[in-house]
């Protein structure tokens, strides 16, 4: 397939399994009970609700299965799946039917 | 009903996380999928699932690695996206920082979404639990949940490389992420950091080593940050 070589994935897994110990060890293994500093908690707290738009946004508008042509029905699918989620709060729910529409969208129309 | 011993605390832990178990299941089902397509063996996915033990970071790591972004970018844009198992960390610490330090790690180690929103809540509702207690429900509610992960990244590797290319499967990740982002979006805070970030990410994308990640994700913790307190500031502004 797309060929991630060995040496890559090894180092991703450790440093990433090292890392996200370290992210999670941090506070209750080292600082304590010391305090933060609000400024910095206040920006945390919008660290995923940032980063996985950001990463998601550009795979939507140039969609991979197209070779990276913006489609329209890629756009309504995620669109309907980042609103569904939002207003019914279930994960499942917002997956569905945002795959339910592209997988019916491709069997009519593919 | 009040929790009065540790194994009275493990029960209700494990009661309270088995739920979970349907909804972190297909994820590492799809994880396992993914990562048999982009062509890791049985053996790799599992170690992945294994040493990181955390959904999002994961995907992350692996779109990433597909797109081939170097190594630098791979790992700190999935620590990133993680960033908030260190809140829960630094919010669990007043309850649980007094126990062993090797029991204090192994905690660390499960820290995950869902044994953070059981436990927090739990620990809120009965403060007289003791520290042995609570730490007896916090790894219960692991104790189906990390199994069950393990075994759906291994059972979707197993499947991954006979999925056929016409699945379209390389549109499930986005579509996985954003169905994880919409409950997310609590506050208008946090919806002003998630359309922030999209807005940015777009223009940004031209960027080399997928620094546009790190830009739009930045100014989008930024427009949540301010958001959160001009929202504040009226709240306190309307008060008589």
């Amino acid at each position: 397939m797309s060929g991630i070589d060995t040496a890559t994935l090894w180092t991703v897994i450790i440093g990433l399994g090292l890392g996200s110990f370290a992210l999670r060890f941090a506070f209750i293994g080292i600082v304590g009970s010391r305090k933060m500093p609000e400024w910095l908690m206040r920006h945390l707290r919008y660290t995923a609700v940032s980063i996985i738009p950001a990463l998601v946004a550009p795979l939507v508008v140039w969609p991979a299965p197209t070779g990276g042509e913006p489609s329209l029905i890629h756009l309504i699918a995620a669109c309907t799946t980042l609103a569904v989620g939002y207003f019914t709060k279930n994960v499942f729910a917002a997956m569905g039917s945002g795959a339910l529409l592209l997988v019916g969208y491709i069997s009519l129309f593919g | 009903m009040a929790i009065s011993t540790t194994s009275a605390a493990f029960w209700k832990g494990l009661r309270d996380g088995a739920p979970f178990v349907l909804v972190t299941g297909p994820f590492g089902l799809l994880f396992g999928v993914l990562a048999g397509e982009a062509g890791l063996d049985v053996i790799e996915a599992f170690a992945f699932s294994m040493a990181i033990y955390a959904g999002s970071a994961q995907f992350t790591a692996l779109q990433l690695m597909q797109e081939g972004a170097p190594i630098f970018i791979v790992l700190a844009s999935a620590l990133a996206v993680n960033l908030r198992v260190a809140m829960y960390s630094a919010s669990l610490t007043p309850y649980l920082g007094s126990a062993p330090l090797w029991q204090r790690a192994l905690a660390a180690y499960v820290t995950v979404d869902q044994a953070y929103a059981l436990s927090i809540v739990q620990f809120e509702d009965e403060p007289d639990m003791t520290v042995q207690q609570r730490l007896a429900y916090f790894f219960a509610t692991n104790a189906l949940v990390m199994p069950g992960w393990m075994a759906a990244t291994i059972c979707g590797a197993l499947i991954g490389d006979q999925v056929p290319e016409s699945w379209g499967l390389d549109f499930v990740l986005p579509l996985a992420f954003l169905a994880m982002i919409g409950p997310m979006l609590r506050t208008p805070a946090h919806l002003a950091a998630c359309f922030t970030a999209i807005a940015v990410s777009l223009p940004a994308s031209v960027l080399p080593f997928n620094l546009g990640l790190f830009v739009a994700g930045v100014i989008g913790m930024m427009a949540g940050a301010q958001t959160e307190v001009w929202l504040n500031r009226k709240l306190a502004g309307a008060q008589p």
